[in-house]
């Protein structure tokens, strides 16, 4: 039993199902990677885990309990972490007002953990008085990862985390992300760059249609012959 | 099936209601009722053009009825010869100066595009050299003109032309005037534009009050020529004896309900032809692209159609109706009293009108007219005798009835506020819904 | 010199000292507007009107005060009533935002529905007043009249011109400035007040972060309607209470949010003086000024104002108008609440 797992999830926005029994799971301290053509359903899946899409069929699984039916604010308190993949900060408020935003349902001190944040991301102990939106994309999402983390969770999602950000600042993002799971925090992530994600996943999901196509360990994804030809451009 | 009959059963319904105010009240208050329910049915179809069909809220209708009544003044007064001679040109001139100065503020506004500061400053340049000139031109002949007579003219007077041919000058004024303010404001977003035209309007109406020599200003103008026989001249005539005599009336009271009947009969006409024309419009592939343009703005815009500009003629041709109504109610009160012109109140009175009838249908429109200026009218005699039921149990020297009583006219300001926001909740779709097709 | 200091103290008499007060309370009156826009994202039209509550609930209180012989001394009693109207407005937005607008927030309605229902609360609130007081002009201006009056100045300074400062304007300035402070202090300083912000710069992050909207919508109507409360009573003590005068008063206040940027509070504040300031200066005659800084023969006949003070409240509309054309997202862009 996984730690966090979407079991079969079907269920879509109105009345057109857009995942068809997919499923999708993740460890603590492990990191999985959602990837897949445009229009896959992975960013739906994504949502579906978080509570913000009512599901018709399948369950959400936590720490074996059944969170299906609880609200995303109700998912945060039992732990997850989601960082969405647009307007992901508070733009007008600076860097140290976002993380305090982040750690709003948390009624002790938080003092600590934002100095763990700032250590993660020391770029953004330098700028904590500037506002969020007059920072760089790769320093905003380092914002917006760092609001996730805030409290604490036991599960971090994130949802094209490395979308606009150049290269450079895509490989120091990913370098981030594998330092939070060796925290003992379970990552999800969904993302474009298929190649470089499936580099640092150790589990991968290869969605098509809404439906699981390829699952497998990262690595064993990357060389996976299908895979490379149909979905990592050769 | 109860549908196809709605319309009908409501507006016979409002018929009732206004021969019960005939009846128990009297057929004059009835007319008097009627007519203003009519010119409010043509403000409201205007308004239900701009909002039912595109959308657009338009808060600065009052600036178009005064706009309207305007026209109905400077077509229907006789000039002040005496006025023109004091100061006609140095008038002219300063309205020249105020045209030439627009067009060059406009051109180094467009000009400057880019170029920062400068803009600005060169701009705001032009504009107070432009007022400081067209101020020193056109003060004395303002001046002279306003000691011309000022107990009884003070103005340069109008056109001393047939009063109803106001109605299509009032009109035409309304839509010059739309067209400008809507070049200018409908990129603005919804409460944006709404603020806008209401500001808009106020300045038109503050430009009434306080240019006398346009229009007497505060001192209002009285005595319009009237499209329809006085009283007097009914009251002298024959025939007219002979049907009081025949009804069993006074013949001062069949004069003037003949009077009143005639204006309803003009209104009607006009009412009739704008319906006629709204329902045509909103058949036609322009209304139903209106529509598409509501629905989904961003949808039209991708498929092609310039919905901007669509939004302009929308707006003129609602202002325009608007106007039309202006010119009527002032042909209907023999006067121009720029001060009676309270934006807001009035404003919000025809917006009530539109959500009560049922935004997008035109025949709900015309109900919406009808029954809210009828409440609007009848909740002052209701809601006193409302008021005097529910205190009747008090003492007659109560501080509290007294103050219940003097105080219950302004009930029907809270009634109206209540019946919005109770028919937005309940039933958005209003009387009479929109029809789909 | 003396002449210059002479046309100083016209200029601060005559416009400055009355621009500070009246822009003051516009600058309340606009803040309040500008954070009911960015947290409920509507233009309150029924702003006007909950000043117009809170300043007749001051008068009544007022009144009863004195009737029981309370007074404040040299300042007006009206201060003491101050907490009385603020409570009084605020469960009124309250109640009114229970019974209306939470609708529309849960149907998640367009913009414009919520602007139409303010009209309707708007007139619903105004009925409401004049029913309980009436429409006529209300008095409640008590306490000392001056803090400095225009001879005992003129005798300070040996001057030909006197500058006067009524104790309602002081009164007003201090208390903007004590508000003021106050609200910003809220909004930067404390949890509460940052997750307002928060929920105005994103609502969707404010709901991922446990941020509570309903709570953060209660405590912006609970700011508003104070600040409805304390502008309106201000200004019915500056001049004297009359509900119509709130209907006119709405228009600047939306000038002077529009001006400064709506959502953005320090331009709130500072279109409230911009406004303020340009009613002023524009329609100010300035030919006493000019006299004493001419030469006598170059001395002005007429009262040399660019407009005549009948349209001191056109102009802030032709300001508004003018911003909304040329800069709709004001002269303090940039920075929302």
């Amino acid at each position: 039993m996984s730690f966090l797992i979407g079991k079969n999830m079907t269920g879509g926005y109105g009345s057109v199902d857009i995942l068809h029994s997919c499923t999708v799971g993740v460890e603590r301290g492990e990191i999985a990677v959602v990837v897949g053509p445009n229009g896959a359903g992975k960013s739906t899946a994504m949502k579906a885990m978080f509570g913000m899409l009512a599901l018709r069929g399948g369950q959400v699984i936590m720490k074996g309990e059944d969170i299906t039916t609880l609200k995303p604010q109700e998912r945060v308190l039992k732990g997850m972490g989601f960082v969405p993949q647009t307007q992901n900060v508070f733009p007008s408020m600076t860097v140290e007002e976002n993380l305090e935003m982040g750690a709003f349902i948390r009624r002790d001190d938080v003092a600590e953990t934002m100095g763990q944040v700032f250590d993660l991301f020391p770029i953004l102990k330098d700028k904590r008085h500037q506002p969020a939106g007059e920072l760089s994309g790769g320093q905003r999402q380092q914002v917006a990862v760092g609001r996730a983390l805030m409290t604490r969770p036991d599960v971090l999602m994130l949802d094209e985390p490395t979308a606009g950000v150049s290269p450079i600042v895509m490989d120091e993002l990913f370098d981030r992300i594998i330092e939070i799971a060796r925290t003992d925090i379970a990552i999800l992530m969904v993302e474009q760059n298929a190649k470089q994600a499936l580099a640092i996943a150790d589990k991968g999901y290869v969605l098509v249609q809404g439906a699981n196509r390829y699952t497998d360990t990262g690595e064993a994804l990357l060389e996976n012959p299908d895979v490379r030809r149909a979905f990592l451009g050769g | 099936m109860m549908e196809q009959y709605r319309t009908p059963l409501m507006f016979a319904m409002m018929a009732a209601l206004l021969a019960i105010v005939g009846i128990f009240q009297s057929w004059n208050v009835a007319l008097t009722i009627v007519n203003l329910c009519l010119i409010s049915s043509i403000m409201t179809l205007g308004v239900n053009i701009q909002w039912g069909y595109a959308g657009l809220v338009n808060f600065g209708m009052m600036g178009f009825t005064a706009l309207g009544g305007l026209a109905a003044v400077l077509i229907a007064m006789p000039p002040v010869p005496d006025a023109w001679a004091a100061g006609g040109s140095g008038v002219m001139a300063g309205l020249a100066i105020i045209v030439v100065t627009a067009i060059v503020s406009l051109l180094i506004w467009k000009k400057l595009k880019g170029s920062g500061v400068k803009r600005y400053w060169l701009t705001a340049l032009s504009i107070i050299i432009g007022v400081v000139t067209m101020r020193l031109v056109a003060d004395p002949s303002i001046a002279a003109i306003e000691s011309v007579e000022s107990a009884r003219t003070g103005y340069l007077g109008g056109f001393g032309l047939p009063v109803t041919l106001s109605w299509i000058v009032g009109g035409f004024v309304a839509a010059g005037a739309a067209f400008v303010i809507g070049r200018i404001s409908l990129g603005l977003r919804s409460d944006y534009l709404a603020i806008a035209t209401l500001g808009i309007s106020e300045i038109v109406i503050y430009v009434l009050k306080n240019e006398d020599w346009l229009a007497r200003g505060v001192k209002n103008i009285n005595g319009l020529p009237r499209p329809v026989p006085y009283e007097i001249e009914l009251q002298e005539t024959p025939w007219v004896s002979q049907l009081a005599d025949m009804l069993g009336a006074s013949v001062v009271d069949v004069s003037t309900i003949m009077v009143k009947l005639s204006y309803a009969g003009l209104f009607t006409v006009v009412l009739l032809i704008f319906l006629w024309l709204s329902e045509v419009a909103l058949r036609s592939p322009w209304g139903r692209m209106m529509r598409a343009i509501r629905d989904n703005e961003v949808a039209a815009n991708a498929m092609g159609k310039h919905v901007t500009a669509r939004h302009l003629q929308v707006f003129i041709l609602g202002s325009a109706m608007v106007g039309v109504a202006g010119a009527m109610l002032t042909t209907l009160d023999g006067q121009f009293t720029p001060a009676s012109y309270q934006p807001l109140r009035f404003t919000f009175l025809i917006w009530v009108m539109v959500i009560v009838g049922g935004s997008g249908n035109n025949f709900g429109s015309v109900l919406g007219g009808f029954i809210v200026w009828f409440f609007w009218i009848e909740s002052e005699p209701l809601g006193l005798w409302f008021i005097s039921t529910i205190t009747a149990g008090l003492d007659d020297g109560s501080v509290l009835k007294t103050q219940l009583i003097e105080n219950a006219a302004h009930m029907r300001l809270m009634t109206m506020g209540i019946v919005l926001l109770v028919m937005l909740r309940f039933a958005p779709q209003g009387l009479l819904p929109e029809q789909k097709r | 010199m003396l002449d210059i200091l002479n046309a100083l103290t016209v200029i601060g008499n005559f416009v400055i000292i009355p621009g500070l007060a009246y822009g003051s309370q516009l600058a309340l009156g606009a803040l309040g507007v500008t954070l009911v826009y960015s947290v409920l994202r509507f233009s309150n039209f029924a702003h006007g009107e909950m000043m117009s509550f809170g300043a007749m609930l001051s008068v009544l209180v007022t009144f009863w005060l004195q009737g029981a012989g309370i007074g404040a001394g040299l300042l007006p009693t009206a201060l003491i009533a101050l907490p009385v109207s603020i409570l009084g407005t605020v469960l009124l937005c309250l109640l009114i935002d229970r019974l209306v607008y939470r609708y529309y927030r849960q149907t998640r309605a367009p913009n414009v529905t919520y602007l139409i229902v303010s009209i309707g609360v708007m007139f619903t609130i105004g009925g409401l007043v004049r029913f309980i007081i009436g429409p006529s002009d209300r008095i409640f201006t008590d306490g000392s009249r001056f803090i400095i009056k225009a001879r005992s100045f003129k005798e300070m300074t040996g001057l030909n011109e006197g500058l006067a400062i009524k104790m309602t304007q002081g009164v007003t300035l201090a208390t903007a400035i004590v508000i003021v402070i106050a609200v910003f202090w809220f909004l930067n300083k404390t949890r509460t007040g940052k997750s307002m912000r928060a929920y105005s710069d994103n609502e969707d992050l404010a709901l991922l972060s446990g941020i509570n909207p309903e709570r953060v919508v209660m405590i912006t109507w609970i700011i508003a309607a104070a600040l409805a409360a304390i502008a309106g009573t201000l200004y019915g003590l500056d001049k004297s209470f009359k509900p119509f005068t709130f209907l006119q008063l709405l228009l600047p206040i939306f000038a002077a949010a529009i001006v400064g940027g709506v959502g953005n509070p320090v331009g709130a504040i500072a279109g409230g003086f911009v406004i303020a300031f340009s009613e002023l200066f524009v329609t100010f005659a300035y030919k006493k000024v000019l006299t004493y800084l001419l030469p006598e023969s170059l001395a002005p006949e007429s009262l040399m104002q660019l407009l005549s003070t009948e349209y001191k409240i056109a102009l802030s509309f032709v300001i508004l108008v003018i911003v909304l054309l040329i800069r709709p997202t004001g002269l303090f862009s940039g920075k929302t609440l």
